[in-house]
């Protein structure tokens, strides 16, 4: 195990940004930290890193318990009293923080250079070894190059070399790939996942974009409001979501309230005994739309809109009794239907999550 | 452990950063603040308001804060048409110009004093013309202000100058577009969002005005009850080794400054507030 | 969605017109142009540029063989030493103070700290006859500390410390009061990447922070030495008027001019006055490489965004 998270609150005066958080990450792994924002992933990597530290254990009649006490473990050892500088993570921070009056390979020797006289490698092995990053981060002969002579992916590549450098036993990244356009991002984010193959460096990455979390990680840990929402391989938080929250967040959802008499609705669950605050969850990719009705299931609805740019056409519909319902469909499958807007269809929900509000209970 | 744990993670240096500031500020500024507070308010109180009553001291106070009203108006007339023409418009010299408002900051007050005082003496430069046409440009409450014009200037220029780039030019094509015309465009758009940085260089004008000295003493002449300012006062009692006079002139003078500048502070906070930008 | 519509109340009026109108309605009509632009020369010309003129005319006016007798009269070598130690202490003390109160104020979040920073730039409020008077009643005979301090045989008020001191308050906020900002704006990641690769605080300040505010420190520190040359207000309150023991240069141009010897007078006040020029030049150009290299940062954050 490489890190250990244990009993970590965290609160800023009265706001609390992180409530009981208890996470454990193997070696070698690429998790994904995912949640919007404010929603306390950004201070546990922090808090992982040493930048913050969870709020001490709130003592019960002067006895502390050891079973609740706050703990950051990395490979077993409580890193609670080591500094940043001391824990060896490295972190890349969203907006890169290069050292703007050096050059590339004066940033990435940085770490190897500030060593203490004793600890430090030779110089013929600092430079072999920054170019060997240079090398690893394809920018080789950039070295002599400012940051600000750098487009914005190969600075956040630059970040990284420099956090590889000192080779650490964690790699943090927080939204590194936040600040850079789409398709930056993108080829970003599979490059990062090859490195990753190749380096095998334990990983945590914070990102509120969902794409991202599901493509690139082993693992997902989806936060909400302070707490860990779930934890789980990035296929079954996606078909598997353990709560609203998560099924709302990956991707794009309809919802359904309370009673539906007429329109059929739910498919998969028993339609008699639901309450009024049920709400129903089906992803557009998940509906159908037929002509006739041909299953108990379906929902009259009409058509509002056909929005054929995409890699799937998207069709929305509006239904008397629920509302608003987006349904996407393969491009070929909406050309054989030949939908006409203001058609009076059948929506099919083929897959359905049910979800009732504690309180009702 | 627990001490450890609980410390919070920050960047090193605190300790070190923070105490010398703590130290060095109280060494330098804030015992010699104190100790001039403790002065006037262990004075006894009617002795302090007889000090203040004193003629000598009255016409000193009128003369400093009237001269200093004045010259700030002239800087806020003269202070706004200098940096609107430097931000806007475009014309030779404009760089020699620009670099020129800070020379009140960069020249030393006697240095301007003496300078001014060649100028506008009697047989000056200027004053040679302006003497006989009855305009007595030294040795006289105009002449304070001369001065005061002089120093109080790079504050109105160089607080609306920012203040004149950031105008939201968007604002005001969209007035023009909706047909208003320049002169409207100008006084309902442009100069409600000058406004504070108006009064701040103004007032900032005005407080500084208040307790110059350097650029004053020459050409106002200094005499008693005529053009001797309340700083040159503080000078002739410590002079006198009236040390308890010159500190309740002091205090009143000081605290003045202190509440204007507080007032401003304020107005910036309410605009801040309004438009909507961060607090700095 | 909008787009058509405004396209389509443009065509209704000649477009080419709306435009132009709109445009002149932003820019000012021609005379009124010129009649600020001239009233901006005007002026200053007349309040500054001629006060400028002045001082070297009247210093050289006389031949250079006055002006460098002048300067090099043995008072007035006094008060050209007495204001460079008062400068040489003030600076360094100060821009040492400076880059502690920057660092304190800008790396930390606590109570109390934006009174910390008003408590800071407080000097500049305070009138610098003020200011001196302060000193007297710390240091005077009738002070705090002035009879403790006497009966050491240690003299504050009217010799050397007390200029010093005096120098040391109207020059305090200078440093401090450029950082601050700056290193607000700069923000603490970097500092945060250096320390989590290792280095020690002390690295950290001078391989990161230093070499990121260069041109605010030198700019400071160029504003505090020409306040420091050139204060005349506290200093003339703390020193005596013996001549050539404690006078700086303007408390010696305020002696010779009161005794009428303008030439001599007008002659240290070039000295100050060219200072003063130098001042201006050597700031304009910091004001353009802080400004461009500013610039150079928010560009390339703007175009990460776009690449």
């Amino acid at each position: 195990m490489s890190v250990e998270i244990r009993n970590v609150n965290k609160t800023f005066g009265s706001y609390v940004a992180l409530k009981n958080i208890q996470l454990n990450i193997e070696t070698g792994e690429l998790v994904a930290l995912l949640g919007p924002s404010g929603s306390g992933k950004t201070t546990l990597l922090r808090i992982i890193a040493g930048m913050e530290s969870p709020d001490p254990q709130r003592e019960l009649n002067g006895d502390s318990d050891s079973a609740t006490e706050p703990k950051v473990l990395f490979f077993g050892d409580d890193v609670a009293s080591m500094s940043v500088g001391q824990r060896r993570v490295g972190f890349v921070f969203q907006h890169y923080a290069l050292f703007k009056h050096m050059t590339v390979f004066e940033n990435i020797a940085f770490g190897l250079r500030v060593q203490p006289r004793s600890t430090r490698p030779p110089k013929s092995e600092i430079q072999d070894r920054v170019h060997r990053l240079l090398n690893l981060i394809q920018l080789d002969g950039f070295g002599n190059r400012f940051p600000m002579q750098l487009s914005g992916g190969q600075r956040q590549r630059v970040a990284l070399a420099r956090a590889l450098a000192i080779e650490p036993r964690v790699l943090l990244l927080d939204e590194p790939f936040g600040a850079l356009d789409a398709k930056v991002r993108q080829s970003l984010r599979e490059w990062l996942r090859r490195l990753h193959d190749e380096l095998h460096t334990t990983t945590i990455l914070v990102t509120h974009d969902q794409e991202e979390a599901l493509e690139v990680s082993d693992r997902v840990v989806v936060m909400n409001q302070a707490a860990i929402e779930q934890v789980g391989t990035p296929e079954d938080v996606f078909h598997h979501p353990a709560s609203e929250f998560v099924m709302d967040f990956l991707g794009a959802v309809n919802v359904f309230h309370g009673r539906f008499a007429d329109s059929g609705l739910p498919a998969n669950s028993d339609s008699t005994r639901i309450p009024d605050s049920t709400r129903i969850y089906v992803r557009p990719h998940e509906m159908r739309i037929e002509r006739s009705r041909q299953s108990p299931d379906s929902i009259p609805a009409i058509i509002e809109r056909i929005n054929r740019a995409g890699v799937q056409g998207k069709v929305l519909l509006q239904s008397g009794t629920l509302g608003p319902i987006r349904v996407d469909i393969p491009l070929d499958q909406l050309d054989a239907l030949d939908l006409k807007t203001g058609e009076s269809v059948f929506v099919v929900p083929m897959n359905t999550r049910s979800f009732t509000s504690d309180y009702s209970i | 452990m627990r001490a450890k744990r609980s410390k919070t993670k920050s960047l090193p240096g605190f300790g070190i950063t923070f105490g010398f500031t703590l130290f060095y500020l109280a060494l330098i500024v804030l015992i010699p603040m104190a100790a001039l507070f403790w002065k006037s308010l262990s004075m006894d109180f009617k002795e302090f308001l007889a000090t203040l009553a004193n003629p000598r001291v009255q016409a000193s106070f009128r003369l400093t804060f009237g001269a200093s009203l004045v010259a700030a108006v002239v800087n806020l007339i003269f202070g706004a048409i200098a940096a609107w023409s430097l931000t806007r418009y475009q014309f030779p010299g404009k760089g020699l110009l620009n670099a020129l408002v800070d020379l009140p900051f960069a020249m030393p007050t006697a240095v301007s004093g003496i300078a001014l005082m060649t100028i506008f003496s009697p047989t000056g430069l200027l004053g040679s013309w302006l003497f006989p046409l009855g305009i007595k440009t030294s040795i006289s409450p105009l002449g304070v202000v001369i001065a005061l014009v002089f120093i109080g200037f790079p504050f109105v220029v160089r607080t609306l100058q920012p203040a004149i780039e950031d105008l939201d030019r968007e604002a005001e094509m969209a007035a023009a577009s909706l047909g208003a015309s320049r002169w409207q465009t100008f006084y309902r758009v442009t100069v409600p969002s000058l406004l504070p940085a108006a009064v701040t260089g103004f007032t900032l004008a005005f407080a500084r005005a208040l307790g110059e000295y350097g650029s004053v003493v020459f050409i106002a002449g200094n005499l008693p009850m005529k053009t001797e300012i309340a700083s040159l006062l503080i000078i002739s009692r410590i002079d006198e080794n009236d040390i308890a006079g010159a500190s309740a002139v002091a205090m009143v003078l000081l605290v003045l400054t202190l509440v204007i500048l507080l007032l401003i502070q304020g107005v910036q906070w309410l605009a801040n507030r309004r438009t909507g930008r961060e607090t700095g | 969605m909008n787009q058509p519509a405004i396209t389509k109340n443009k065509s209704k009026s000649p477009a080419t017109a709306t435009a132009k109108s709109v445009a002149m309605s932003v820019s000012d009509p021609t005379w009124v142009r010129w009649l600020l632009i001239g009233t901006t020369i005007g002026f200053m010309a007349l309040l500054l540029l001629l006060p400028l003129g002045v001082i070297f005319w009247e210093a050289l006016r006389r031949g250079a063989k006055v002006y460098v007798a002048a300067l090099t009269e043995r008072n007035a070598l006094n008060a050209i030493k007495m204001t460079l130690l008062a400068a040489i202490i003030a600076v360094p003390l100060n821009t040492l103070f400076g880059l502690a109160a920057a660092w304190a104020t800008t790396k930390y979040q606590y109570r109390g700290k934006s009174l910390l920073i008003s408590l800071i730039d407080l000097p500049f409020a305070v009138s610098p006859i003020i200011a001196g008077l302060m000193y007297v009643l710390v240091f005077g005979l009738q002070g705090w500390l002035g009879p403790f301090l006497n009966s050491y045989g240690i003299q504050v008020i009217f010799a050397v410390p007390g200029v010093v001191l005096a120098t040391l308050f109207v020059t305090f906020p200078f440093v401090a009061r450029e950082l601050i900002p700056l290193m607000q704006e700069q923000g603490s990641e970097e500092e945060w990447a250096a320390i989590s690769l290792g280095a020690s605080g002390w690295q950290t300040f001078w391989r990161v922070t230093l070499p990121n505010i260069k041109w605010g420190v030198l700019y400071g520190v160029l504003l505090c030495n020409a306040r420091a040359m050139g204060e005349f207000g506290a200093v003339s309150v703390v020193s005596s008027n013996i001549r050539g023991r404690t006078n700086t240069i303007p408390l010696q141009i305020d002696a010779l001019y009161n005794e009428y010897n303008t030439a001599a007078a007008f002659a240290l006040a070039s000295i100050l006055a060219f200072l003063g020029v130098v001042t201006l030049c050597a700031k304009s150009l910091l004001e353009y490489r802080i400004e461009s290299s500013r610039r150079r940062v928010n560009h390339s954050k703007e175009a990460e965004t776009e690449s």
